[in-house]
């Protein structure tokens, strides 16, 4: 029972933790840069909803409809500020960069949504059912399997969609891709929006487990990248896996060992993970021509 | 008119400016609290704790015929930033005391600044038992607050008499002020000849806590003893929804710190935890002149339900008059005499008590178990437990 109940809540973590890793995923495949600061916008989307939803007393779908389409807004302006700018040049300043708009946008939301966590309940999430002798939250059901049919749903959309097709192709040669036709800065554009919309959701999620607050997502930020490059950055489906085993691998620590082991346990097993297979649990190699 | 005389006339005029401005000079009080984060609403109830005691002692003339002036930083519960706030404050405001916030982990940090720098600091929140038993020799530090290692004895009570409760776990959030209670509560059990179910820690920033209670579960605790302040035991709490399980939850005072029910939901009354004070119920002349000048200074304040969290106010408020009668009886804003001041002080009829000679060389804590009050959240009110709104 011990068991069964820390995989629960660690697939449901590590849900969240995949999907901010398919967000680093997606960007990195487009166009071998990522926004450093994904946990913020993972905040946006939560505190969005919350405004929306809580604030403005919308109902929850509209709410969360339209704060998915302010993060990814907010996913194409990391783009043209952040990177952008200097990906054009050859510089890596992006990296930086991206981590200073997050900062921007932490401190923006803590001085406009205010200093105090705000509480997020669902009516909806409230609810619990009973497997096999153990209390599961609606929640911790839901959190996993929207989780995987958003990283479903990027997988078919990548493969039957026009624009999609196009994505792989700027993935593939962008320079082929331009030639052709292809949009490859509008194309980087949309893998940012898709990013910061899937971080959003990620917030939007995990809000009604634990709070909102502006600095809510600095901490899954940093395990999320950890995911990515555990799962490999260039494969969607290794990165969301590599997220379930991150968060049912901290929860299973905890549950047998104790929480004084888990952050030592699991962040030395990606090291070691890393040390075996350096491209991640399911990423390849790439060919480099000399 | 020769030379002389003029330099003379020069140095007298000089001479009266400077008194004058020495005699307008205010006494500046330093505040480092968290302002901002979880634990906001806890800043604000110290902060207004202190100002109408200010406001008060002000009014009477001040003390030592200066004016009382706060100043207060935000040290985000972070210590790194109280260190740097509590040097700020006195090295260049040049605070005469300097009051603490509600982190134990912060103010352990500023222990050894304020002993380096001889000046006074009183602890209104914290209740780390190294804070004011941190073996300096002169030791500055003070406090009107509880303290763990008697909170602790108060818990294990508190669990047995309400709960019958025989096998608690310990549930700590991992930090200075968790190991500060882990300590506490396992020397309250021991000298009972107990042991706890378990004791496991937590992050403050963990969103599941269900795998530690799960443990804590399966090793057959009947009760939890929680540490963390309001955003952690919230979490705690929400995990224990979850879970479906319901055992007594005995707290320490860190869910008074936020908007706890709004955090942890539902449940959140199921918490009983420590105060030093409530508004609720009966009050003694101090209480209501207390009440009465909160409700004048700030306008949300309609009753004893908007004085959240009290025991900020409380601690602040008595330790601040404490502070001004060290003041007064060390007749100087010289940093070892007020030291000294704080053990000449008599009797005080106070907000949490009467106190009688509350410092001593062998005890900074003015506060003990006979005054602590046992509450819960009602919606957003703390009240003493079982009454009802």
């Amino acid at each position: 029972m011990l068991v069964t109940s820390a995989l629960i809540s660690g697939l449901a973590l590590g849900s969240m933790y995949g999907l901010l890793a398919l967000g680093f995923h997606v960007t990195y495949a487009v166009s071998r840069t990522v926004n450093f600061a994904q946990g913020s916008a993972m905040m946006v989307g939560a505190v969005l909803a919350y405004t929306f939803a809580v604030t403005l007393g919308w109902p929850f779908v509209p709410a969360a409809l339209v704060a998915l389409a302010l993060c990814a807004a907010y996913g194409v302006l990391v783009e043209l500020v952040a990177v952008r700018p200097f990906a054009r040049r050859g510089s890596n300043a992006w990296l930086m960069a991206t981590v200073a708009l997050g900062i921007v946008a932490d401190n923006t939301v803590l001085f406009t949504f205010g200093k105090e966590p705000r509480g997020f309940s669902l009516s909806w999430a409230q609810g619990s059912i009973h497997i096999g002798g153990l209390n599961v939250s609606v929640l911790q059901l839901v959190i996993p399997a929207v989780g995987l049919a958003l990283a479903l749903a990027l997988s078919l959309f990548s493969r039957r969609t026009r624009t999609g097709k196009a994505m792989l192709a700027v993935v593939q040669n962008p320079d082929a891709a331009r030639l052709m036709g292809i949009n490859v800065p509008l194309t980087i554009s949309l893998a940012y929006a898709a990013s910061a919309a899937f971080a959003g959701a990620a917030g939007m999620m995990i809000a009604p487990l634990f709070n909102v607050h502006s600095d809510m997502g600095t901490l899954f930020g940093l395990k999320a990248f950890a995911v990515a490059i555990l799962g490999g950055l260039g494969s969607a489906w290794g990165v969301m896996l590599a997220g379930l085993i991150f968060g049912a691998t901290e929860s299973l620590i905890t549950a047998l060992l104790g929480s004084a082991y888990t952050q030592i346990l699991s962040f030395a097993l990606v090291i070691a993970a890393l040390a075996f297979m350096p491209n991640g649990l399911f990423g390849r190699a790439e060919a480099k021509k000399v | 008119m020769n030379r002389a005389l003029v330099n003379r006339l020069l140095a007298g005029i000089a001479l009266s400016l400077l008194a004058g401005a020495a005699f307008g000079q205010t006494i500046k009080i330093g505040l480092v609290t968290a302002l901002s984060g979880q634990s906001a609403r806890a800043g604000e109830a110290i902060t207004r704790g202190l100002t109408v005691a200010i406001d008060e002692i002000n009014a009477k003339g001040g003390v030592l015929g200066r004016k009382l002036e706060l100043v207060r930083r935000d040290d985000e519960a972070t210590p790194a930033k109280g260190v740097i706030a509590a040097r700020e404050l006195l090295y260049k405001e040049k605070v005469t005391v300097l009051f603490g916030g509600l982190d134990t982990p912060v103010s352990i940090a500023i222990v050894p600044i304020v002993n380096e720098a001889k000046v006074p600091f009183m602890g209104p929140w914290a209740a780390g038992t190294p804070i004011t038993r941190n073996g300096a020799n002169p030791n500055f530090v003070f406090r009107v607050s509880a303290v763990d290692e008697i909170v602790d004895k108060a818990m294990l009570q508190y669990s047995q008499k309400a709960f019958n409760a025989k096998n608690c776990g310990m549930i700590l959030v991992n930090n200075p002020w968790g190991e500060s209670n882990e300590k506490g509560l396992s020397a309250a059990l021991s000298a009972q000849g107990m042991k706890p179910a378990g004791i496991e820690k937590f992050e403050g920033n963990d969103v599941d806590v269900v795998p530690q209670l799960t443990r804590l579960k399966a090793a057959g605790a009947d009760c939890l003893f929680l540490v963390g302040n309001v955003g952690p035991s919230a979490q705690v709490v929400k995990s224990l929804d979850r879970m479906g399980w319901k055992p007594p939850v005995v707290s320490h005072w860190g869910p008074a710190g936020g908007r706890f029910t709004e955090l942890a939901g539902p449940s959140a009354k199921d918490v009983h935890f420590i105060q030093t004070y409530s508004f609720f119920g009966k009050q003694s002349p101090v209480g209501e002149k207390v009440l009465k000048a909160l409700m004048a200074k700030y306008p949300d304040v309609k009753g004893a339900g908007d004085v959240t969290p009290a025991v900020g106010v409380a601690n602040a408020y008595d330790g601040m008059m404490l502070t001004a009668m060290a003041i007064q009886a060390a007749g100087s804003t010289d940093g070892p005499k007020i030291r000294e001041g704080f053990y000449k002080i008599g009797k005080y009829e106070g907000l949490i008590k009467t106190y009688a000679k509350p410092f001593t060389s062998d005890n900074h804590d003015a506060v003990n178990e006979n005054d602590y009050v046992w509450t819960q959240f009602i919606d957003n009110q703390i009240l003493p437990v079982g009454m009802k709104k």
